[in-house]
């Protein structure tokens, strides 16, 4: 770093700057290698994200240390009761679960694969507006790969798009260069939701004006991108805008997952995807 | 001139200035957020051109684009040009009084995110809001300050 101290005057050390900033920026955004070189680099950093969240971690540590033995307790009721509830709703799942093989089996089309999860937890988010991304503290040793699904215990959080040794990197589906394929789950209406760099929003894009979508209409997954498993709920929608002048309608939907306070999330393989032969063929 | 004094002692700074960068936050706090490594960079380039220039703001810019995972060379470039405005006219700034030093780091701030956002918007086609600006004004308030303690801090080590 230090030399070049008096060799170059700064007006080429600029000029040198520049050319090697234009050199990445066309080597990430438009060759296929930045995904490999990404990985690579963010196995190199992930020391410091351990490092910036040792405040944290220390802090939550420290005050469930001192949590009272009263606050456990009442906790640990409430988990409880929370675990028997949905253990409760899991036994229905199984005996539906099964059912739905057997219809299946009967209309010939293939069962849904319940995949491999994995529990993995949020090292650091990105506070850069222009990157919602988060770092997972689970990599290629832990089997993770890319273009994974994301979900949290709300719905869908995003896809992993580097992956490391010990961390893995996630695109949310709020970054503006996301987008999913959902389905309306009233009408089963197909769209695109894109990410517009907002914490809170999602834009459904490229709807008719006589689609019929009402504000609180589930999103779902419809699975058509093939990365995402079909049927998690991805958003719901908040605001709708028909403008006679425009040639599609300007739809708003909020997501599910809580993105920006995510602190665990579960990572899904992708042979849980569903075939569905005969829909695809239908459009 | 290029006796070398604790060099360490300026990358340690900076050290702690990436940190603070990636140091997770709430969501509503970190909108607020200065850039501290660009602030630093600045305290440093100014007070030392010859060991902190346009280099330095290079390696340093691209490891905030591997830390923050913007587009690589988008901060690295903006670091850059930012580095380079300082370093030509360190001599001029140094003069400044404090308060007009903090209405110059306001200034360069804010051709900072500008850059950042016409750069990202080229490549990723990103939006432009507003309150992606605060950081600009709560730099400005910080600038004394941390001038302050970065000037204490270089006297205590003899940092040359």
């Amino acid at each position: 770093m230090i030399v070049s101290n008096r060799g170059l005057p700064p007006l080429s050390r600029l000029v040198l700057a520049a050319l090697c900033s234009a050199g990445l920026m066309f080597l990430d955004r438009y060759t296929d290698s930045s995904t490999q070189l990404r990985s690579y680099l963010t196995t190199a950093v992930s020391p410091l994200f351990y490092v910036a969240s040792l405040p944290e971690s220390l802090f939550s540590g420290a005050s469930e240390q001192f949590m009272s033995r009263q606050t456990l307790l009442a906790e640990n009721v409430r988990l409880k009761e929370v675990l028997l509830r949905q253990s409760g709703q899991l036994q229905r799942l199984g005996f539906l679960q099964q059912e739905n093989d057997k219809l299946r089996a009967l209309l010939g089309s293939s069962p849904v694969v319940e995949g491999q999860r994995l529990v993995a937890e949020v090292l650091a988010v990105y506070s850069h507006p222009f990157s919602h991304q988060v770092v997972l503290n689970k990599g290629s040793n832990d089997g993770v790969t890319e273009y994974q699904a994301v979900i949290d215990d709300q719905g869908i959080v995003g896809q992993i798009v580097s992956v490391g040794p010990t961390s893995s990197r996630a695109l949310l589906i709020s970054d503006n260069t996301h987008a999913i394929a959902v389905r309306a789950e009233r009408t089963s209406v197909r769209a695109v939701a894109e990410g517009l760099g907002q914490w809170d929003l999602l834009r459904v894009m490229h709807l008719p004006h006589s689609t019929d979508i009402r504000e609180g209409d589930r999103l779902l997954t419809s699975g058509l991108d093939g990365r995402f498993p079909e049927g998690y709920p991805v958003a719901r929608v908040v605001r709708i805008s028909r403008d006679d002048s425009q040639p599609f309608m300007t739809v708003y939907a909020e997501p599910y997952a809580q993105l920006d306070r995510i602190r665990h999330v579960l990572l899904l393989w992708a042979d849980s995807r569903v075939a569905t032969p005969d829909e695809g063929e239908q459009h | 001139m290029l006796k070398t004094h604790g060099l360490g002692f300026i990358y340690l700074s900076l050290f702690i200035a990436l940190i603070l960068t990636v140091m997770p936050l709430p969501q509503m706090v970190k909108l607020f957020r200065p850039d501290w490594v660009l602030l630093v960079l600045m305290y440093w380039t100014m007070a030392l051109p010859a060991r902190v220039n346009v280099g330095t703001a290079f390696v340093l810019g691209f490891l905030i684009d591997v830390l923050v995972g913007t587009v690589l060379g988008v901060n690295a470039l903006a670091f850059s040009v930012v580095i380079f405005i300082v370093a030509v006219n360190h001599l001029k700034i140094r003069n400044f009084a404090i308060i007009q030093q903090a209405l110059l780091v306001g200034l360069l701030m804010a051709l900072y995110h500008l850059l950042l956002f016409w750069l990202s918007h080229f490549l990723t086609g990103v939006s432009f809001l507003p309150e992606y600006l605060w950081p600009v004004p709560i730099a400005m308030l910080v600038w004394p300050w941390l001038f302050w303690l970065l000037r204490r801090y270089r006297r205590q080590f003899k940092v040359q």
